[in-house]
């Protein structure tokens, strides 16, 4: 009832669609008027997922927008947030003469303190890109001399895909496979966003794939406690406009609820088997640290006792030291959605995609990076 | 690594691994189907069916028409053809002998 762009569907909705796309935004517009929103006092909504974030900017969706809505880009790109004291012992265990390391593209050129894996790539370490955790297995398979660690990441998305890749390796009984683990969880980090002194939301774009895997209840604190809508959305340009205008919709009656825009993809319940999975394989760590944010309590987890054979971190001595951020780099006050990246004095100077000096510069779902290469938005605004 | 790709069941390569070949415009990898297996039903049932694969598991299943809409959207804004190229295994490195110095 709350639209007639009903959410996930009718299955051959126009995604992509024209005239439904002008509607939204008119229908946007007039709820932003509604409300009394400006371009100077705006409707302030966090989408917390990289990809929305580059969906957002690829597709130039602030820019068709009217004024009187302000996209804030949260802490979901993975590989952003990755601080670097843990790319120091990702190259460590790296340049170990025994170890293949394994792992995706998109984390090769994340600065470390000495170096980046790209870097320990080039001066001699054994570091491989594969697609897929199920590579890392299959490589540990035809080198059974070799020590074989695929370099975790990510949010619930990816998490299934490890732990299943480490239980399976378990019944397959391959030995020298083992699971660096940096992945992190999104409702602590949801939860410290949301407590951030200063910090202004009226709403959030809720990340489509962490969701298909949690499920909707999670977040349910989001509305309770804080009062603040949530609202799951796909990445179509249609799927965002969409979830911004049921959004303002709950903004203008006065409701907080978390709502699904993607229900073809996200079941209300997430995927049980990807969640036992997790559960099975992984446990809460006390906190993790953060490039940018510092550290959130229990916001990441590390490799249950059950399989500890299958966990580089206890195989190998890592350190994990505290490595403060370059100095000059404000990717944690851009995370926070406090800066924006043009406002940052070392954007598209000394910081861009292809030197990187914060991480939010190396993915492209990182917000500098996808200001960068699509162009700032209405720069005038601030 | 977040976005994934529609595509579809065409085989089961390993019923007792979990381990199906799924069809991405053309190109052919087994996907671990173990989050879209229910159990008790026959992995049979899934043949024909699309579903959303993520680093090489399948991760959802999806009704055609959407899979076909979302295919032709990722080729249009042209995230489509990474998105392959790395289900294909394409700009990885093969595993070679020697490979390290």
């Amino acid at each position: 009832m709350t639209t007639r762009f009903t959410p996930g569907g009718p299955v051959t909705a126009p995604f992509h669609d024209r005239d439904t796309g002008r509607r939204l935004i008119e229908r946007i517009g007039d709820k932003l008027r509604a409300l009394g929103a400006t371009e100077r006092d705006p409707i302030r909504l966090m989408e917390i997922c990289g990809g929305h974030t580059h969906a957002i900017f690829r597709h130039g969706l602030a820019g068709v927008l009217p004024p009187g809505v302000e996209f804030l880009h949260g802490p979901g790109c993975p590989v952003c947030v990755l601080p670097m004291g843990r790319i120091d012992d990702c190259v460590a265990i790296a340049e170990d003469p025994r170890v293949i390391l394994a792992t995706f593209g998109d984390a090769m050129r994340v600065p470390g303190s000495r170096k980046s894996l790209m870097q320990a790539k080039a001066d001699g370490a054994d570091i491989r890109m594969v697609y897929s955790p199920l590579d890392a297995l299959a490589l540990a398979r035809r080198n059974p001399d070799r020590e074989v660690v695929f370099f975790g990441l990510g949010f619930e998305t990816t998490m299934p895909s490890t732990a299943l890749t480490v239980l399976r390796a378990e019944r397959e009984g391959i030995a020298n496979f083992s699971l660096f683990c940096n992945h992190i969880t999104i409702i602590p980090t949801i939860r410290a966003v949301l407590d951030s002194p200063g910090m202004r939301i009226d709403g959030f774009i809720g990340p489509g794939h962490v969701s298909m895997v949690i499920g909707l209840k999670p977040y349910r604190f989001i509305a309770s406690h804080y009062n603040r809508p949530l609202v799951v959305a796909g990445f179509e340009p249609l799927d965002v406009l969409q979830s911004v205008w049921m959004l303002l919709e709950q903004i203008g009656r006065g409701t907080a609820a978390i709502e699904n825009q993607y229900s073809r993809i996200v079941p209300e319940d997430g995927n049980p088997q990807a969640q036992a999975a997790i559960e099975a394989v992984f446990e809460t760590r006390a906190f993790f640290e953060w490039r940018g944010l510092g550290s959130i309590d229990e916001s990441g987890v590390a490799v249950r006792e059950r399989y500890a054979r299958f966990d580089a971190e206890r195989r190998f001595a890592v350190e994990s030291p505290a490595v403060a951020d370059p100095a000059g780099c404000q990717c944690g006050d851009v995370l926070k959605g406090g800066l924006k990246p043009w406002q940052c004095a070392l954007f598209g100077g000394a910081c861009t995609p292809e030197t990187p000096i914060g991480a939010l510069m190396v993915s492209s779902e990182g917000a500098c990076a996808a200001y960068h290469q699509y162009g700032g938005l209405r720069k005038g605004a601030a | 690594m977040c976005l994934g790709i529609p595509g579809r069941i065409v085989a089961i390569s390993d019923a007792d691994a979990l381990l199906a070949t799924v069809d991405v415009s053309g190109v052919r990898r087994d996907v671990d189907i173990t989050c879209v297996a229910t159990p008790g039903e026959p992995l049979e049932d899934l043949l024909g069916r699309w579903t959303l694969v993520h680093v090489g598991f399948a991760m959802s299943l999806i009704d055609e028409a959407e899979a076909q809409a979302t295919l032709a959207i990722l080729a249009e804004i042209g995230e489509a053809e990474a998105e392959i190229a790395a289900f294909a295994g394409q700009g990885q490195e093969q595993d070679h002998a020697g490979a390290a110095p």
